[in-house]
């Protein structure tokens, strides 16, 4: 069974009078542990299909089953369980709190999800020593560079053990070398078989991944393994 | 995510956002400080003049009818002009009132005029001088400090004795024992045997300025008829207060020989239409006053309100983000309300430390106190101006779609 199962999904927005089709009848399926790249020149609807994917957003039609849950008809307050529950958000901003230490990051969807102060303070000091921050867990995002930024945001991402980790341009406000040691730490987390799926304009980015899909005008214009297929996984 | 989490996380956000932004914290907080102070002193005020008024009538027990010409309310000119017409009250009715009457134990006729009291040098005027019975001892609502009331051989005449109130005494003793004195009471000789206890009110002082002389006296040496001021009746329980009232009425009737058709000429009157009348008075004033110090409130809550609104816009990828990693609306919706509220209820509790050496203050005109209801209703009112302020904001909040709130910058 796939993990995300779109079917002839379209959204479309009305801006002034106008109809806009950011996405038109895209049907597209993910396996649980792919990695996969979403590309496209902006206004080619990979935001939007990001938004979709991440229950953000729900679709003006079709069908999305996540984890074999219909979720293209939920309301609001389902979309958020589904959100906490099995989406790991990673943007490119970081989108951290800014007055709440790496700590407290972390555990914010472990609030949400009502897990206990005591299990939710372990699962994250845990997961920021994953990421390499366990001398970092007080110290504020303005206390830290870029990088370790993200890694809070990765970590955080990871809290709730989603099905999917969804980055948006998780590079796109880092500089190279940090950059690359971010992409070094989801090759990491493919290796231990999480499902990732980032959506970026840069090839090197993309060529991290093991599938790129690339949108243009709203629909599916390619949809291919990269070469680093050879060196996947069993 | 239970509630009680929900509750301790909205608290933490909350009061790290009033922490980050002091000065305007602050400056919001200001106008509910003075909404809560104007409210504060406002109850306390009130209750301290409702206190008063009731000190005032104290010595009206409840348990007392008061036999009258007229009832104690407000006449219209034409209703008074009607019953100027009404007969008497005579002493001969009260005796037989005393003797019919089986669900009261006390009956005591009242004849009240003004005088002036001397003793040696010191003299005063203006005083009340009532002509009763021993039986008021009973019906007055009086308490005696020194010394007696007078006795049942002493109020059908023989002596000329009285029993004095407590600025009579302090006026023409100056703090020797009157006890067994003999006063002038408009001219005429009394020996005092006894002295009333303090009453003190707010309004005047009449009942401490006054004395009290048996009945026979009063219609000898006052020059009056034997026609009655008044005719007090004490019930023998308060729980048989309508029966007795009835018993009161009916024989009142016959004793005045009214035929059935005839309307009363004559009113029984108790303590519970002077507290009617006292509640009206006061309660208008406290609507009148709450009404104008709570638009001081109301102003403080839509300072609140448009502080919140900002909040909400400057925290709108807060929000997003939030709303991204799995808060529901109600999170959020709660998170700004306990903003409000905690914003609310901090100036509620610096509006009483303010009001409270406020109402110390206020103490020296009025029996007012700053008592623990009106504590919790200063702090109830807070609370619910942080809630009704918050809840627009808050809802504009929680409505937020989180892809345009990430988008946001």
């Amino acid at each position: 069974m796939s993990l995300i199962r779109l079917n002839k999904i379209s959204r479309r927005y009305q801006m002034g009078g106008e109809t806009i089709h950011a996405l038109r009848e895209i049907t597209l399926d993910i396996q649980r542990g792919e990695y996969v790249a979403i590309m496209g020149p902006s206004g080619s609807g990979k935001s939007t299909l990001m938004n979709l994917i991440g229950c953000l957003d729900t679709p003006s039609s079709g069908q999305y089953e996540l984890n074999g849950v219909q979720v293209s008809e939920m309301d609001d307050n389902h979309l958020a369980e589904v959100r906490n529950r099995e989406i790991g958000f990673i943007f490119q901003t970081f989108n951290l709190l800014p007055r709440s230490d790496a700590l407290r990051n972390v555990e914010l969807p472990l609030i949400y999800s009502g897990v206990p102060a005591e299990d939710r303070r372990r699962v994250a000091l845990e997961l920021l020593a994953d990421v390499g921050l366990a001398d970092r867990v007080h110290h504020k995002p303005n206390e830290m560079s870029g990088g370790q930024r993200q890694r809070v945001a990765v970590a955080r991402a990871l809290a709730n053990k989603p099905s999917i980790l969804l980055a948006d341009e998780p590079t796109g406000n880092l500089d190279s070398k940090t950059g690359r040691e971010i992409l070094v730490l989801f090759d990491n987390l493919f290796q231990k078989g999480h499902t990732i799926i980032v959506v970026t304009h840069e090839e090197a980015v993309a060529r991290h991944a093991r599938r790129i899909i690339r949108i243009l005008d709203g629909l599916i214009a390619s949809d291919e393994p990269t070469d680093r297929n050879a060196t996947a996984p069993s | 995510m239970n509630l009680l989490t929900e509750l301790a996380e909205g608290l933490s956000i909350s009061w790290a956002a009033i922490c980050a932004n002091k000065m305007r914290s602050v400056l919001t907080t200001l106008g509910i400080i003075i909404g809560v102070v104007t409210v504060t002193l406002m109850g306390t005020a009130i209750s301290g003049l409702n206190k008063s008024f009731l000190n005032t009538v104290s010595f009206i027990a409840p348990d007392v009818l008061f036999v009258d010409r007229f009832e104690w309310a407000p006449h219209s000119r034409e209703e008074w002009l009607k019953i100027q017409k009404r007969r008497p009250l005579t002493l001969e009715q009260a005796t037989q009132l005393e003797q019919r009457l089986k669900l009261s134990q006390a009956v005591a006729p009242m004849i009240t005029s003004r005088g002036w009291v001397q003793y040696k040098k010191e003299s005063a005027g203006g005083v009340n001088v009532i002509g009763t019975t021993d039986q008021f001892v009973y019906t007055g609502g009086i308490g005696i400090s020194q010394g007696r009331f007078f006795s049942p051989a002493e109020a059908d005449g023989g002596r000329p004795v009285c029993v004095i109130g407590s600025l009579v005494a302090t006026n023409l003793f100056n703090g020797s024992d009157p006890l067994g004195a003999r006063i002038q009471i408009s001219n005429q000789p009394y020996e005092v045997v006894g002295v009333l206890q303090k009453q003190g009110t707010f309004i005047d002082s009449s009942f401490d300025n006054q004395v009290i002389i048996p009945i026979p006296q009063m219609i000898a040496n006052f020059n009056h008829t034997r026609d009655l001021d008044q005719i007090q009746v004490k019930v023998k329980s308060l729980a048989g207060l309508e029966e007795a009232r009835e018993e009161l009425h009916s024989a009142m009737r016959q004793i005045r020989q009214l035929a059935p058709s005839d309307p009363d000429d004559f009113a029984i009157n108790q303590q519970e239409q002077v507290l009617t009348m006292i509640h009206k008075v006061t309660g208008t004033i406290a609507a009148i006053g709450l009404f104008i110090t709570g638009l001081s409130l109301f102003v403080g809550g839509i300072g609140i309100m448009n502080i919140m609104f900002v909040s909400v816009n400057e925290r709108t990828r807060e929000i997003g983000l939030r709303k991204a990693i799995g808060a529901k609306r109600r999170s959020i919706l709660l998170q700004f309300l306990i903003e409000a509220a905690t914003i609310c209820l901090i100036g509620g509790l610096a509006g009483l430390g303010l009001a409270w050496p406020l109402t110390l203050l206020m103490q020296r005109f009025l029996p007012a106190t700053l008592s623990p209801a009106i504590v919790g209703v200063a702090l109830g009112v807070s609370l619910v101006t942080g809630l009704l302020s918050g809840i627009l904001p808050a809802w504009r909040a929680a409505r937020m779609n989180p892809v345009d709130a990430l988008r946001n910058e």
